[in-house]
């Protein structure tokens, strides 16, 4: 398969504006010819994952294209990375390696990204709309851009990310087109109690392991549904599984019915969640047994404003007991409204530790080996035993803070006893 | 044993010949391989423990993060990964992985879609070859 240029591209591709954008381009083509694509298309805006540090290879790469003076065209937004910038003492990691994450964080913002930090970059003020074609990085993100903006972004990984913001362009392929992103399978989630929103993350973690590369539609979801819950969802199913886009019927812009999200297929493979479904799931989530807890983690993905606000309601001005240490990630877009609500000062003085610009599972921030941690999100309790080798219990958001209060594991039955 | 040739559809060209290491669900590089050792580490994953580096890695699909080309990228500067992959299906991050180690060192990992009844005949151990057009059982 061939890609025809546009004579633009093909000047990027020669050189024309450097050969960092030149490196750029040809990766986007060689992108293109892996998806079968035979032209590229326009991009408006981009999300970069590539500023998270693994390793000198990370540097080695954005050094082609700073040292070759590229820069974004398009407005470009940063996930998180390794370090917290605006709470530095956090990081418990090795030095040098901070230096070398530090490094990386100022060459894309040097190439023009703005540097948000976060891993919810459908938090922030501006955010792609409906229809609208991007190049977004960070698995939770695409599900949602694509989910529930009803932007249009294929699922791309490191590096094509910054590729595609400085050459602005992307392959014309995959969930870009109206023919790849049709519902394969129909999700039914009727019998599920959709009022409890740890329902949520487990739904999304159970999706994951059963889809493949199946794009859901989920039938079944109230129109109440919050934009919290539906990434919480997301990012439980593209953790456990590869999932880059889901219509939940009535809430996916593009899926008002049933009909629209599958287009002119007939789709006959069909699943019903049940409540037991329901149960395993939630129960894989936990690698721990037992009551102790030493660490909760709250925020993966980054809480939004509304999250916050849960979590100063749930703690009705208790604190946190002296045994327990609590994270909260977030953006700092995010940080700076709670402060201005004076949730900040008030979560603080309970002994709640914000983190931003990074995430505590992919970082050392966790004082190591002190014991289980408990988190409210699938994505950390699938991600950290690996991660950072804690051993994990998930829980529901008032779980969490029960047992931040009480200093052990606290369940609430009664949250679950719908299910 | 005679060998047995496989078609096979390139999606990064190159030719590598190694131990198959048939991996039982799609792994994400990224939270599941330590790409300092070249050892699985997702706890979940039915592999874990195994190492990936030298082998041709036989598996479905990846999984999850995008974060995924990172882990393979560097895994190819360190010498830790596979000199090859085996899949079911095209996926995207695991071909940039391979794509950006070429562009900044020049070492090319060869990555290759089969059909799953195809592959489904190699063992963890068997010697096989990859290039542009097949899959050779040795």
């Amino acid at each position: 398969m061939t890609i025809t240029l546009t004579d633009y591209e093909q000047s990027l591709l020669d050189g024309s504006a450097g050969t960092g954008t030149a490196t750029a381009m040809r990766l986007v083509v060689r992108l293109g010819q892996v998806m079968g694509a035979t032209r590229l298309r326009p991009i408006v805006g981009a999300h970069i994952d590539s500023c998270l540090y693994h390793g000198q290879s990370g540097l080695d790469f954005v050094n082609l294209l700073v040292d070759g003076e590229a820069s974004v065209t398009v407005p470009t937004t940063l996930n998180v990375s390794s370090l917290d910038l605006i709470h530095p003492e956090l990081y418990r990691g090795d030095p040098q390696t901070g230096i070398e994450a530090k490094a990386l964080m100022d060459a894309y913002v040097q190439l023009g990204c703005q540097p948000t930090w976060t891993c919810a970059p459908y938090q922030l003020e501006q955010r792609p709309g409906f229809g609208e074609h991007v190049a977004w990085a960070e698995s939770n993100a695409i599900v949602f851009a694509n989910s529930v903006l009803g932007a249009r972004t294929h699922r791309y990984g490191d590096f094509i990310d910054i590729a595609a913001a400085v050459t602005g362009r992307v392959p014309d392929a995959g969930l870009h087109n109206d023919a790849n992103r049709r519902a394969s399978l129909i999700v039914d989630v009727a019998e599920l109690p959709t009022d409890t929103d740890a329902v949520f993350p487990v739904l999304g973690h159970f999706l994951g392991g059963v889809v493949g590369r199946h794009i859901p539609a989920i039938v079944g979801l109230p129109a109440t549904t919050t934009e919290d819950q539906l990434k919480a969802l997301g990012a439980g199913a593209a953790s456990s599984g590869s999932l880059a886009m889901f219509h939940a019927i009535g809430i996916t812009p593009e899926a008002p019915t049933l009909e629209a999200a599958c287009g002119d297929r007939v789709v006959t493979n069909r699943i019903t969640v049940t409540a037991n479904d329901l149960i395993q799931a939630r129960d894989e989530l936990s690698t721990a047994t037992g009551t102790e807890l030493a660490t909760i983690s709250l925020g993966t993905p980054h809480y939004s404003i509304t999250e916050i606000g849960r979590l100063v309601e749930a703690l009705a001005g208790r604190a946190i007991h002296r045994s327990i240490h609590m994270y909260v990630s977030t953006g700092r877009d995010v940080l700076n409204e709670a402060g201005l609500r004076g949730w900040t000062k008030s979560l603080e003085a309970a002994g709640v530790q914000f983190v931003t610009d990074t995430c505590t599972y992919i970082t050392p921030i966790i004082e190591p080996n002190v014991g289980t941690a408990m988190t409210d999100s699938a994505k950390w309790a699938y991600y950290a035993p690996g991660n950072i080798g804690v051993e994990v219990i998930f829980g529901a958001l008032q779980e969490c803070v029960e047992s931040a209060v009480a200093g052990h594991l606290v369940r609430i039955p009664e949250l679950w006893s719908d299910v | 044993m005679s060998s047995r040739d496989l078609p096979v559809t390139v999606v990064v060209n190159g030719s590598a010949t190694g131990p198959a290491l048939v991996l039982d669900e799609p792994l994400s590089l990224w939270g599941g391989l330590d790409a300092e050792t070249g050892l699985i580490t997702d706890q979940r994953h039915p592999q874990c423990g195994q190492c990936v580096t030298g082998t041709i890695v036989v598996m479905d699909a990846g999984r999850g993060s995008s974060s995924a080309s990172s882990v393979l990228a560097e895994a190819v500067r360190l010498g830790t990964a596979p000199v090859g992959f085996v899949m079911a299906d095209v996926d995207e991050i695991v071909a940039l992985g391979s794509l950006v180690a070429e562009e900044i060192y020049g070492t090319v990992t060869p990555i290759v879609v089969a059909s799953t009844t195809d592959t489904s005949t190699i063992c963890t151990g068997n010697t096989i070859s990859i290039d542009s057009a097949t899959l050779r059982l040795l």
